[in-house]
């Protein structure tokens, strides 16, 4: 099970990196995506992978009895997943935002802040 | 001591609540100032118990280590937190001087505090993973204040910005899973003695430089620091004073905690990287300097040399050199928002931030360029300022190893950042105004000129005392590097047993 996420995180960050150097920023972002489930899923598989054991405490115990999944990797996760995605959120609407006023999206041609130095002066 | 720790992260959360809810009235600006002070108060009695204890700790919701989230807050901490409310409160008053109504009833006080909070979390908590959610705080804060007020220049700068920071948290994570993965815990003390029993320490070693590209990007060193010079120019001045004293320094400061508290199993390796990133980091960014004539672009691009002067203390890893590093971080933070600030107002006067199309100001306004000289030349290392102290720690840590090359090349630098505080002197402050006019901010009503100018004074002030009373800070900073080389009381407070 951990080869398989292993493949699985390194298929998702290839595709991430390969996206992510295109010069357009939709592209990009797509590949932001791409890394941070890459991320989430190293965490996830860091914990150790238990099938068929959730970790609960049975009725009247005060542990749980037995090899149970580790707990904690899927809050850290959680929190991961929900912290990506209002990033993602926000990144997704600022580049909405970008793109409306400046009119273009290839990251080469955003010139505005540093705009090119004349090179005939 | 969980209240002495909570306060400084909880006050200025409170108030970006507030603060938010009386976005469209007056009155905000007067609670985000006010909750700016009580930040500082709180932040003044953390340092009081950390001076009086040494290390103080504590556990949320009574969750022991390591199994629950730990504050907890040694030497270095404290400093950088109380350094942390100075820039803040000095920024609260800048703004109410500089930031306009519209953006105002944006939430504009509202992100400020949520990122000071962050900040403030980051240099407190004692948890890996708590580590990461602060600097998404911070982050996700400093986004919306880099692209507030928008504009072509800022959104352009904020898609750079964001973009290069988020893959830089990436790393992080999956630097936290990986770490979490070979030793099964993510609290930063318990974290020290589990890492010396990994077995295959060459995975420690690249877990390590995970972590070393990751809070690289953060602290902007060569060859990670693009995003630093394409952005911060752009923003409010107040905004990018407080972007450039505090969020690349929380950078600096997770490089520095990791790399004395946990990943200190191979320094020879490890260190020696960052010795010449720094010296590469130092030489880059001052020579980048060089090349601009824009009062914030050549100022960004110092950032980036200093740090590297910063992270020389740490890379050198002797009590001198780290000692230097924490003197470092402190003078730096207040003198680097100081000339943001100087920048800000010096617009106001002349009407431009590109050097080419302002001067005259020493004539129109002679406090101004003493306000300027005094931040400048502590940057570029004079005696007597604060920044002569700091260099010369470092430089004597370098030469105490017989790093001459190292120290060569820190000395250099300091020359060649004279000669870019030399050109912003020669070019805003002495020739004449190219248009002929006498800079006067007369189109600005007479309150926003003071509002700018008392944080500006008080953090002159504060350079001119640590430069000639430099014997507490100094001493302050030889115990802060006492504790990372040696963080014994680091963990046995955290963890509650001798490690």
């Amino acid at each position: 099970m951990e080869a398989l996420t292993a493949i699985v995180i390194g298929v998702l960050t290839a595709g991430a990196v390969y996206l992510m150097l295109a010069r357009n920023f939709m592209r990009f972002l797509f590949g932001l995506i791409l890394l941070s489930n890459a991320a989430n899923l190293t965490i996830f598989a860091s914990g150790r992978m238990t099938k068929g054991a959730p970790a609960l405490v049975p009725y009247g115990e005060e542990t749980p009895v037995g090899v149970v999944g580790n707990a904690l990797p899927q809050a850290l996760v959680l929190t991961a997943i929900v912290i990506g995605f209002g990033l993602l959120a926000f990144t997704l609407a600022l580049a909405f935002e970008a793109y409306r006023r400046m009119d273009r999206i290839d990251t080469d041609e955003m010139r505005f802040a540093e705009p090119k130095e004349d090179t005939n002066k | 001591m969980t209240w002495v720790l909570v306060m400084p992260i909880a006050v200025p959360f409170a108030t970006a609540v507030i603060v938010y809810l009386a976005r469209n009235y007056p009155a905000g600006r007067w609670i985000s100032l006010a909750g700016s002070v009580l930040t500082l108060v709180a932040s003044g009695v953390l340092m009081a118990a950390v001076l009086d204890q040494g290390v103080i700790a504590a556990q949320m919701s009574n969750w022991d280590a390591p199994f629950g989230i730990t504050l907890v807050s040694d030497y270095l901490s404290a400093v950088m937190v109380v350094i942390t409310a100075i820039t803040g409160l000095a920024t609260a008053i800048y703004a109410l001087g500089e930031i306009p109504e519209e953006t105002e009833s944006l939430g504009f006080y509202a992100l400020f505090q949520v990122l000071i909070a962050g900040v403030t979390g980051a240099f407190l908590t004692g948890d890996l993973f708590n580590l990461y959610v602060w600097f998404e705080v911070m982050l996700i804060a400093s986004f919306s204040l880099l692209v507030i007020g928008g504009g072509k220049d800022r959104l352009d700068a904020g898609i750079k910005y964001v973009a290069l920071n988020l893959v830089s948290t990436l790393i992080f994570l999956s630097g936290i899973g990986l770490l979490y993965g070979i030793t099964g815990t993510l609290n930063l003390a318990d974290l020290r003695g589990a890492v010396e029993t990994v077995e295959n320490q060459g995975l420690v070693t690249v877990i390590a430089m995970m972590f070393m590209v990751g809070f690289g990007v953060k602290a902007a060193v060569f060859p990670l620091f693009f995003w630093l010079p394409a952005s911060y120019h752009t923003p409010y001045f107040a905004i990018s004073a407080v972007f450039a004293g505090l969020l690349t320094k929380v950078g600096v400061y997770a490089l520095m905690r990791m790399f004395t508290l946990v990943f200190v199993g191979d320094v020879g390796f490890t260190h020696e990287i960052l010795i010449w990133v720094s010296a590469l980091t130092m030489f880059t960014g001052v020579i980048g300097a060089a090349a601009q004539t824009d009062f914030r672009k050549i100022l960004s691009f110092h950032i980036i040399s200093q740090i590297g002067y910063m992270t020389l203390g740490l890379a050198l890893f002797t009590p001198l050199a780290l000692m230097g590093g924490v003197f470092y971080l402190v003078h730096h933070i207040i003198v680097k928002a100081n000339l943001f600030f100087v920048a800000g107002l010096a617009k106001q006067y002349a009407g431009h931030t590109d050097l080419n199309r302002i001067g005259g100001l020493y004539k129109s306004s002679p406090l101004l360029a003493a306000l300027f000289i005094i931040p400048a030349f502590s940057l570029a290392g004079f005696p007597p300022l604060s920044g002569f102290w700091a260099k010369y720690l470092i430089v004597k840590a370098s030469l105490e190893i017989d790093a001459w090359f190292i120290a060569f090349v820190a000395l250099l630098v300091g020359l060649l950042t004279i000669f870019s505080m030399t050109k912003i002197w020669g070019m805003a402050f002495w020739k004449p105004h190219p248009d002929g006019i006498d800079p006067t901010p007369d189109h600005a009503p007479a309150y926003v000129t003071r509002a700018m100018l008392v944080p500006i004074s008080g953090l002159a002030a504060m350079t001119i005392i640590i430069g000639f009373f430099p014997e507490p800070f100094v001493q302050f900073a030889e115990t802060a590097a006492m504790q990372l080389l040696d963080p014994v009381d680091y963990v046995t407070t955290v963890l509650g047993v001798q490690p």
